[in-house]
């Protein structure tokens, strides 16, 4: 059953073509990983996703409805929700405010379940719900705009580059709890420049070079090879 | 560094003289047809080079003089103490604005008319700010053309009055609602910008609508106003010596009691200050709501905010609807107090005095806005003595405050949210 299908993709920034014809697909429950190098296109194929810039042409479809001509706002509170890169995070709002926001269009009684249910993958938040994001650390940034954007409780969640800048313990952290959120049924969708824990937790990977899709396997078998690990893994 | 710094002091010195000769130690003099360029008296000279002298010095000395001046622990009593507990500040700023409304309310029955007069001028500034407050403070949205939808509500009334005779009563919703659909037209051309790009856009806009009024005289009546524009009545009282109206019976001969010029300004200074806190009350209670949310995540960050699901457009539009509403309403108050109105009222200098309020008060503070509202109005008339160079002070103030407090005078203490814990 897929969650994501993405077929034959292009998109263009002005009159330059960015992506050309990609194809992806992403099944319920698992986590798919995005590598490729800087500039292949990985972030500019995830906002198309979301619809900033919108696909010049080929189909997106989530859950079986297609969004490639919905508005952003739209297709952002149909159960897709992402952790962009760089964080994001509301940096003048609490801790608590900016989780808020995460569930801007749920009921009162579902913040307050998702909240306690963020506060149980990070106690971290919970120590710091008072305090102003922007004061805090750039792994716990991290934790709080992973927890932001579970707050509508999403049936998939994307993550752009979420090791962007952290230390190697945090980013473990991070990325064992990316492999919680399978477990809790969420289905991933990975984008990240550190090939090697990405494609090591994932079930399947693609292999984006620009703005096209070159490899397509499961993560341990683009671990394994050979074109990948000289590519992407230091050989 | 010495070399430096004493390099540095002549360069200000040299400036000092360069900007104040022209200004002060030369005039022009008109003999007949003839203008003739004369000295000012010896002591003006002077007196510049003292001022060169002093900026001199100060520079020179400035590392100390600063360091000096921030040793100075009993400058500010306040500055040691924790921050209060946000349920007592909330309180204690209630407590304190329903105060200070209590003492406006009989504040006007103790002082001269020209004073009242004044009052009810800085409560139209007070709202003019709140509404841009949302704006530019809440959404961050740079709005340099504000007054433009101030415009709009002031000649819809003057406009609706002259032609179809309407009261200030119902031209107050008519104009405050034209202001904001003003402000949602506005909003739709603009929604992809930010910034540098939107403050051009919205000073472009500001300077149309002006021009607009100006050079549609058949409409407007272009630069010579219009004027005749109604007082506000009290259920259908007027504040005339005389009716003007049929069907309406005067203030004075109702209460009998002698006519008085005052009675008209203090109720339009009474006006002015209930559609003040009517319009702090609502904005206080949007800044509380989803939407008020909605504008600081916009503010804080976009991209953020659009991926969670807000609408761009939505969000921007109804933060320009809002704070062009009150304008509208502020508007309205305005034409009714002048009696007359023309294009000169509605410059882009308006735009940016409102602005520096907003900026002066602090970002997104409500009280603080008021407070600055309140400054920057009376400064320039307490100022007065100093006839032309009451500006210049202005401006001087300005600029130390920026370097001072660029936070403005009560930056915004930001109340929190938080659910209640029982479900």
């Amino acid at each position: 059953m897929s969650m994501l299908v993405l077929e034959d993709v292009h998109t263009h920034y002005g009159k330059i073509e960015a992506l050309h014809g990609v194809s992806v697909e992403v099944n319920k429950g698992e986590i798919v990983s995005l590598i490729g190098a800087n500039g292949a296109g990985k972030t500019t194929l995830l906002m198309t996703v979301c619809g900033m810039p919108q696909a010049t042409s080929g189909r997106i479809i989530l859950e079986g409805r297609d969004i490639t001509r919905e508005p952003t706002a739209q297709i952002m509170r149909s159960g897709l929700a992402i952790v962009p890169e760089g964080r994001r995070i509301f940096s003048g709002l609490t801790v608590e405010e900016n989780l808020h926001m995460g569930g801007f269009f749920t009921s009162k009684s579902e913040i307050r379940k998702s909240q306690a249910h963020v506060y149980e993958l990070f106690p971290r938040l919970k120590e710091r719900e008072n305090q102003r994001a922007g004061t805090m650390s750039g792994g716990e940034q991290q934790m709080l705009a992973i927890g932001r954007a579970l707050m509508s409780s999403p049936h998939m969640i994307i993550l752009d580059e979420p090791s962007l800048g952290l230390a190697p313990l945090i980013i473990k952290q991070i990325f064992e709890i990316i492999g919680h959120l399978r477990d809790e049924g969420i289905t991933v969708f990975l984008v990240e420049q550190n090939a090697h824990q990405a494609l090591n937790l994932a079930d399947r990977g693609y292999v984006l070079e620009t703005g096209k899709i070159r490899l397509h396997d499961t993560g341990k078998n683009l671990l394994a090879n050979p074109d990948v690990q000289n590519a992407y893994l230091g050989g | 560094m010495a070399a430096n710094n004493i390099r540095h002091a002549l360069f200000c010195a040299i400036v000092t003289l360069i900007i104040s000769f022209p200004i002060l130690g030369l005039s022009l003099e008109a003999k007949g047809v003839n203008i003739t360029l004369s000295g000012a008296k010896t002591s003006t000279y002077v007196a510049i080079v003292l001022a060169a002298v002093a900026v001199f010095v100060f520079q020179i000395f400035r590392d100390t003089f600063m360091g000096a001046l921030g040793k100075l622990p009993n400058l500010n009593p306040l500055a040691g103490r924790e921050p209060m507990e946000q349920n007592k500040r909330v309180k204690l700023e209630s407590w304190l604005l329903t105060g200070i409304v209590v003492f406006a309310l009989f504040w006007p029955f103790l002082v001269s008319r020209g004073s009242v007069d004044l009052a009810t001028l800085v409560l139209i500034y007070i709202m003019l700010a709140l509404g841009l407050n949302v704006v530019v403070g809440l959404a961050g949205l740079l709005d340099l053309g504000y007054v433009a939808f101030y415009a709009v509500g002031a000649y819809t009334f003057a406009l609706l009055s002259q032609y179809t005779g309407i009261s200030f009563w119902m031209a107050l919703p008519i104009g405050a609602l034209l202001a904001g659909l003003t402000g949602m037209i506005l909003g739709f051309p603009v929604l992809r910008l930010r910034g540098d790009y939107l403050a051009i856009v919205t000073l472009g806009f500001g300077e149309i609508i002006r021009i607009l009024l100006n050079n549609w005289t058949t409409l407007t009546g272009g630069p010579n106003g219009i004027g005749g524009i109604p007082e506000p009545t009290l259920f259908g009282m007027e504040f005339g010596r005389r009716v003007k109206e049929e069907g309406n019976t005067s203030f004075h001969e109702t209460f009998g009691i002698a006519y008085s010029g005052e009675h008209k300004v203090i109720f339009l200074y009474l006006i002015a200050l209930v559609l003040a806190v009517i319009t702090a009350l609502i904005i206080r209670r949007f800044m509380r709501m989803p939407v008020g949310r909605a504008w600081e995540a916009l503010r804080e960050d976009e991209i953020a905010a659009r991926s969670l699901g807000l609408s761009r457009t939505a969000v921007k539009l109804s933060a320009f609807t809002i704070g062009a509403f009150f304008a509208g309403f502020a508007g309205t108050v305005f034409a009714s107090k002048q009696g007359f109105i023309s294009p000169e009222s509605f410059v882009f200098l308006e735009s940016a005095i409102i602005l520096a309020i907003v900026v002066l008060g602090g970002m997104g503070s409500q009280l603080g806005v008021i407070l600055a509202a309140i400054a920057v109005t009376i400064l320039p008339e307490l100022a007065r003595e100093f006839s032309e160079y009451r500006m210049l002070i202005f401006g001087a103030a300005m600029v130390l405050m920026m370097v001072w407090r660029p936070q403005g005078l009560l930056p915004v203490r930001r109340v929190q949210i938080t659910l209640n814990k029982q479900g």
